[in-house]
């Protein structure tokens, strides 16, 4: 198993949140998880990418233990850092960074990260220069793959939403993450401009990228996924392959669907 | 005296409003960003010490507060320490008129500590009002704490406070008059004495061209500032 999950609970005040989450994925496969608003799903995301510490649980990531909440020792910001580059997060409301312009935001992390490697290493200046242009050669074909390569500088206000959301994705990508991960990535977009954002992470789906998706967008689960997670009241309710998911006969993940039907 | 005399004196007066001005400045902005964090702090103690100091200082007038720190080091039994130093430079530099440098850094003192109370609430107020997922952007992309704030934060901070903090420093260009209450010989005493020694009234309303004209500069500068970081929406 490349992502194991192993019973991640999480309290907020007297709320239990989440009540035990176990979950299980294979490299290059997407999941998506699915369940109304307020089942957990967005707090198991930032669980899983050190936004919120779960009060208990097991993390493990192609072997590796990057989570443990047993652990004695509570990892300071600098070892959640590293264990951070695995991952990759795109957010519901994009979270891009207004001042700088799209090329900027792609450059921001990676620049600082080997030039923080070059100071290390004690590295010649002239080999930061050449890092920094084949950075900014990644950042060109990520846009192009997003199909953003005209909008390199503009700024973030000078985009849709659809595009603001293209570019946190390719954002995202700079890193090259082991598991991306959507928080409901369509849900601050109109309905008409969703369709492009999806075709994105389909696009990423037929390479193969690990992705972790939460979403409202039921067809497009269906679609995408390799397996769905149902949460309910901070519980996995029910989980397997599309196919088992929508002709399950569980009956809250019934009810849940049929709300879905109703409203559209 | 000719018009062109008035204008020379009224330039050396209103060479200690700059001098106040500009030094206040520099020394305010960074003592505020020190007191704002203090007033940010995760510690309790340190947060509630830094609000009662920051209510202490905002409530005590301006003018109270100069003496109040004028006076403090005679009422703490030793010697009028800023007086002194006024005495001191006066015999230093054989001049027939007090060099008021004492009593310059007693405004000094407390113009800084003033204004920096009401720049830390700005720079907080601006702060505060980052919205949280930048932070975890930041986060999320493994920057550093450090890194977040002075990459991510701080120029969408500068953008949200300019117009704030241009009226702060707008009122810091008028407060200077201020100094007068320790005898500064700033503008408005200077057109004063006029008006009191050889009653000529007018160079009390020509100071105003001086506020007026360095104003006109102060609200120049910061707005061509704001201008700058209009390309971008925060």
């Amino acid at each position: 198993m490349f992502l194991e999950v192993k019973n991640i609970t999480k309290k907020f005040d007297d709320t239990d949140v989440l009540k035990g989450i176990d979950f299980n994925l294979e490299k290059g496969q997407v999941l998506s998880i699915i369940g109304s608003s307020g089942s957990g799903k967005t707090t198991l995301l930032r669980c899983l990418n050190f936004l919120e510490t779960p009060d208990t649980g097991t993390i493990f990531v192609d072997g590796d233990c990057i989570f443990n909440a047993g652990d004695t020792h509570k990892k300071s910001f600098e070892e959640i850092r590293e264990n951070r580059l695995s991952f990759g997060l795109v957010f519901q409301s994009f979270n891009l960074f207004p001042q700088y312009s799209v090329m900027e935001n792609l450059m921001l992390a990676p620049k600082l990260r080997v030039k923080e490697k070059v100071k290390k290493e004690k590295l010649p200046k002239a080999e930061l220069k050449k890092m920094y242009e084949e950075i900014h050669a990644k950042a060109l074909d990520i846009l192009a793959s997003v199909g953003l390569s005209e909008k390199v500088d503009a700024y973030p206000c000078q985009l849709s939403g659809g595009q603001q959301q293209r570019v946190s994705i390719a954002r995202a990508l700079m890193l090259d993450p082991d598991i991306l991960f959507f928080d409901e990535p369509t849900s601050a977009l109109d309905p008409e401009i969703t369709g492009e954002v999806l075709k994105v992470i389909k696009s990423l789906a037929a390479r193969n990228m690990t992705m972790i998706i939460v979403t409202h967008e039921m067809n497009f689960a269906r679609e995408v996924s390799d397996k769905i997670v149902f949460m309910d009241a901070g519980v996995v309710a029910a989980e397997g392959t599309p196919k088992e998911i929508f002709e399950s006969e569980n009956e809250r993940l019934h009810h849940f669907l049929a709300s879905f039907n109703n409203a559209q | 005296m000719s018009f062109i005399d008035i204008t020379l004196e009224l330039l050396a007066g209103f060479g200690y409003t700059l001098a106040l001005f500009f030094l206040t400045l520099v020394l305010a902005i960074p003592l505020g960003m020190l007191i704002a964090f203090c007033r940010m702090s995760n510690c309790k103690p340190v947060q509630n010490i830094t609000k009662i100091f920051i209510w202490i200082i905002r409530g005590i007038p301006l003018m109270l507060l100069i003496f109040m720190i004028y006076y403090l080091p005679g009422l703490l039994g030793v010697t009028n320490v800023f007086h002194n130093v006024d005495i001191y430079f006066t015999s230093l530099l054989k001049s027939n008129e007090v060099v008021k440098i004492g009593s310059f850094i007693a405004v000094l003192i407390a113009f800084v500590i003033n204004y920096a109370c009401y720049f830390a609430e700005i720079f907080r107020g601006g702060i505060e009002s980052i919205p949280h997922g930048q932070y975890e952007a930041g986060e999320v992309l493994g920057l550093t704490k450090t890194q977040i704030f002075t990459k991510i934060v701080l120029k969408q901070v500068v953008k949200r406070i300019l117009p704030p903090m241009t009226n702060e420093i707008i009122t810091l260009v008028k407060d200077t008059a201020l100094a007068n209450a320790i005898a500064i010989p700033e503008i408005i005493i200077t057109a004063k004495d006029f008006a009191a020694r050889q009653a000529i009234i007018w160079p009390l309303f020509y100071t105003a061209v001086f506020y007026l004209i360095f104003v006109g500069l102060v609200t120049i500068i910061l707005g061509k500032a704001e201008n700058k970081l209009s390309y971008f929406k925060a």
